[in-house]
């Protein structure tokens, strides 16, 4: 028989060896439920990030913008759903996490409490929230749970794509009119400190950071990672045209670093309190979708259960390539 | 999708970018970017959507009636494809969200190319802008014209419902729609032929995903089963103006480059029917949808919900008339 | 853990059961897993993941396969949680009923 202690040594060698902790492996208790949390608010900010971008889907101002922003929002809804996959692996089911989610028991990232005021917010959006949320989430493709770390794989791939196509949008509309490049730096002025507040609160402040490295879930700290997005984004700026809101942004010799002023804290734990402008918006929609797709649900499992009950070749789908009996189903040459 | 995902290369990109596509108003930043992935989204894959492509009219077609009959099918997928988008986020669950982003695209995509197509055939149908105004000619026309000159059908335009509503009309639209572009693969003008061919992969798929759920929705729950009832119910008066032939399809029908949407009324019928039978739901017993003096959708005339969608969709390409996106 | 087959999966609170998706990436590859999704049934399930993990023309071919359907080999011999029942499916454990004795669940 295998001691508890075995198998916390067994987990403990294979953290060290950086090697990857897989479903059904054992894993302590805490590192599950961390894990669970973790992987959740992360899945729950695609979800949620569908909603700022997706105000303008309707009014983008060009039918090639309009597809970008659409497909763009649409891989959000596929990152969610990788991610709760991964939480699945876990024991933690997508249904049992959103009803968390819509009853506020689990968190999302705090940004998307922040309103999208102007269409050039989908740019802005792309180049720094997707950005910091890339210099968050590299690290995590090496994280030490093998279903998160594939996951953050995927979602990276697809994540610079989406990086690239918010500074593409602005830098077009740096070369456009004067209205266009002052809603540029508009739109900067507004996202510049809630993109720096995405890597949560500094090191201090900041609880479980020092188990969450030892684990291999977390990778850098806040502030790390705060620093090197403030020392990436000061170069993208300038070839853009535009400047961050901060007299203090300054080229550090000694530290070979940018300095920068100090986030507004208290603003930062208001909105992640529940009192950001659209903290109670974005949930209500969540939620709205969520109970008004019940139905359907419901509906698609009752339909599912009846054909199971009607035997294997009594199917009645009109679709070619059906399969009936085999346990697997498959297609040939997708469409496209 | 080759690179390696670790790479944080994308945060040194942008500088590159910034610094050599000043010069280039073909954005080559983003085509950079297609190198690696060249689809890395529907329908954005592309710059000017008839790029290559040699839009000469055939011999023996007005281009005018080639133009009018162009727009009023690129109407019908611009117009369907804004009201699916809306339901982005909003959708029952994860995997419905992404199916109906993937069918708003794809009629996207159609509608782009087929409002190019229009414009190609007849520059004098594009809205005037100031001289110095980049905006392509496809979007002049889907940002720049008022809902009288829109001549999609109007089952296209009807406000959403539910999720049953959803699938209703999109089966009907893909039914319909498949069996014209079917005959449309055939059409004398190479440019058409070659949409209606991209199409009918795109909706083949469209027509069976509704019909699955429009199957799954009758014979699931009592609830879904009387939604669903209740939303074909709504959409049916609007089934028979789509074969209703328009002069202007009568012309380019007669000219082989279009199809008479009457010549595929008993089809889509047919397949429809199938589909109803399948599912123990009857086709609904509504009259049509009368017009106004007898115009409806492909003479501009259409419902109250057109305008208000529209003044949605171009409310910031009409405000930057000399913007660039 | 409950032998479950594809037609009585457990679906706790009304979830639709857990899909694996693997896809051909080009002729002449091995269908490869990527990922998975939640589907009523085999049918809509081939289409979710057409558009979920296709959408960048990934794949020439895909394969669904319910979760609860997949046997497995146990991966590590002094893997103790599913020790009575190791051969059964094996990534997401949302589909197993764990027992009661097993430590640390």
């Amino acid at each position: 028989m295998t001691t508890e202690a075995q198998l916390e040594a067994q987990f403990a060698d294979t953290i060290e060896a950086k090697d990857r902790i897989e479903p059904r492996d054992w894993m302590p208790e805490a590192y599950r439920k961390t894990l669970i949390r973790q992987v959740a608010q992360h899945a729950h900010s695609e979800i949620i990030g569908m909603q700022p971008e997706g105000n303008w889907i309707t009014r983008a101002p060009s039918l090639r913008r309009k597809a970008i922003l659409l497909a763009k929002v649409q891989d959000e809804a596929g990152h969610g759903l990788y991610l709760y996959s991964a939480a699945e692996t876990l024991g933690a089911s997508r249904n049992e996490l959103t009803e968390k989610l819509i009853a506020g028991k689990q968190k999302y990232s705090s940004i998307f409490n922040y309103p999208t005021l102007s269409y050039t917010d989908v740019g802005t959006i792309g180049w720094l929230v997707d950005g910091a949320a890339i210099c968050n989430q590299v690290p995590l493709c090496r994280t030490s749970f093998g279903p998160y770390g594939r996951a953050m794989i995927r979602v990276c791939k697809e994540e610079s794509f989406h990086q690239r196509q918010g500074y593409e949008l602005l830098m077009t509309m740096m070369r456009g009119t004067d209205e266009q490049r002052e809603m540029v730096q508009e739109s900067v002025n507004r996202f510049w400190w809630p993109a720096l507040m995405m890597f949560g609160p500094p090191d201090d402040d900041s609880p479980n950071t020092a188990q969450s490295m030892e684990w291999g879930i977390k990778t850098h700290t806040n502030d790390e990672l705060r620093q090197k997005f403030v020392d990436m984004s000061i170069p993208q700026a300038e070839a853009l045209g535009v400047t961050f809101p901060d007299e203090n942004l300054k080229w550090n010799e000694e530290r070979g670093h940018y300095d920068f002023s100090t986030p507004d804290w208290d603003e930062f734990w208001s909105v992640v309190k529940g009192n950001g402008p659209c903290n109670d918006q974005r949930i209500a929609h969540r939620k709205r979708a969520w109970d008004e797709g019940a139905w359907v649900r419901e509906a698609a499992l009752a339909f599912a259960e009846q054909s199971a009950e009607a035997a294997a070749p009594a199917q009645t789908g009109s679709a070619p390539g059906q399969t009936g009996s085999s346990p697997a189903t498959t297609t040939e040459e997708t469409a496209k | 999708m080759t690179n390696e995902p670790n790479a944080p290369k994308v945060h040194v990109e942008h500088d590159e970018a910034g610094t050599t596509v000043d010069h280039d108003s073909h954005e080559s930043a983003y085509s950079g970017l297609l190198v690696n992935d060249a689809h890395w989204a529907f329908g954005t894959d592309f710059e000017d959507p008839l790029a290559g492509v040699d839009t000469t009219v055939p011999e023996g077609v007005d281009p005018a009636a080639l133009a009018a009959y162009c727009l009023m099918l690129g109407d019908d997928a611009l117009v369907f494809s804004q009201r699916i988008s809306e339901w982005c986020s909003n959708a029952p669950d994860l995997e419905e969200d992404i199916a109906l982003a993937n069918i708003s695209l794809d009629l996207l995509g159609q509608a782009r190319l087929l409002l190019a197509r229009a414009a190609a055939a007849d520059p004098s149908l594009v809205p005037e802008l100031p001289a110095s105004s980049p905006v392509p000619d496809e979007d002049r026309l889907a940002y720049f014209r008022d809902d009288m000159a829109f001549r999609n059908v109007r089952l296209a335009e009807v406000p959403n419902g539910d999720f049953a509503e959803a699938v209703a009309k999109i089966l009907i639209y893909s039914t319909w729609r498949l069996a014209i572009f079917e005959r449309l693969t055939d059409s004398r003008d190479s440019v058409l032929a070659a949409i209606a061919a991209k199409g009918v992969k795109e909706m083949s798929y469209h027509r069976d995903f509704s019909a699955r759920w429009v199957l799954t929705l009758a014979r699931g729950t009592e609830e879904s089963r009387a939604r669903l009832l209740t939303a074909l119910s709504g959409l049916w008066p609007l089934w028979a103006e789509l074969f209703e032939t328009h002069p202007t399809e009568a012309v380019v029908a007669a000219a082989g480059i279009g199809v008479d949407p009457a010549a595929v009324e008993d089809e889509a019928g047919v397949i429809l029917d199938q589909v109803f039978a399948a599912a123990g739901i009857d086709r609904p017993d509504r009259g049509a949808l009368a017009g106004v003096r007898g115009k409806k959708g492909r003479d501009g005339l259409h419902t109250e919900a057109l305008s208000r969608m529209l003044a949605e969709m171009q409310v910031v390409a009409r405000a930057h008339p000399e913007g660039q996106w | 853990m409950t032998d479950t087959t594809s037609a009585n999966t457990p679906r706790a609170r009304g979830e639709w059961p857990l899909y694996e998706v693997f896809v051909r990436g080009k002729r002449g590859l091995n269908h490869v897993h990527v990922g998975s999704l939640h589907a009523p049934d085999d049918q809509l399930a081939l289409r979710h993941a057409r558009d979920v993990y296709t959408r960048r023309n990934e794949g020439v071919s895909i394969w669904v396969v319910r979760s609860s359907d997949i046997t497995a080999s146990s991966p590590d011999e002094k893997d103790p949680m599913f020790a009575p029942s190791g051969d059964k499916v094996y990534r997401h454990p949302t589909f197993y009923d764990i027992p009661d004795d097993v430590p640390h669940m």
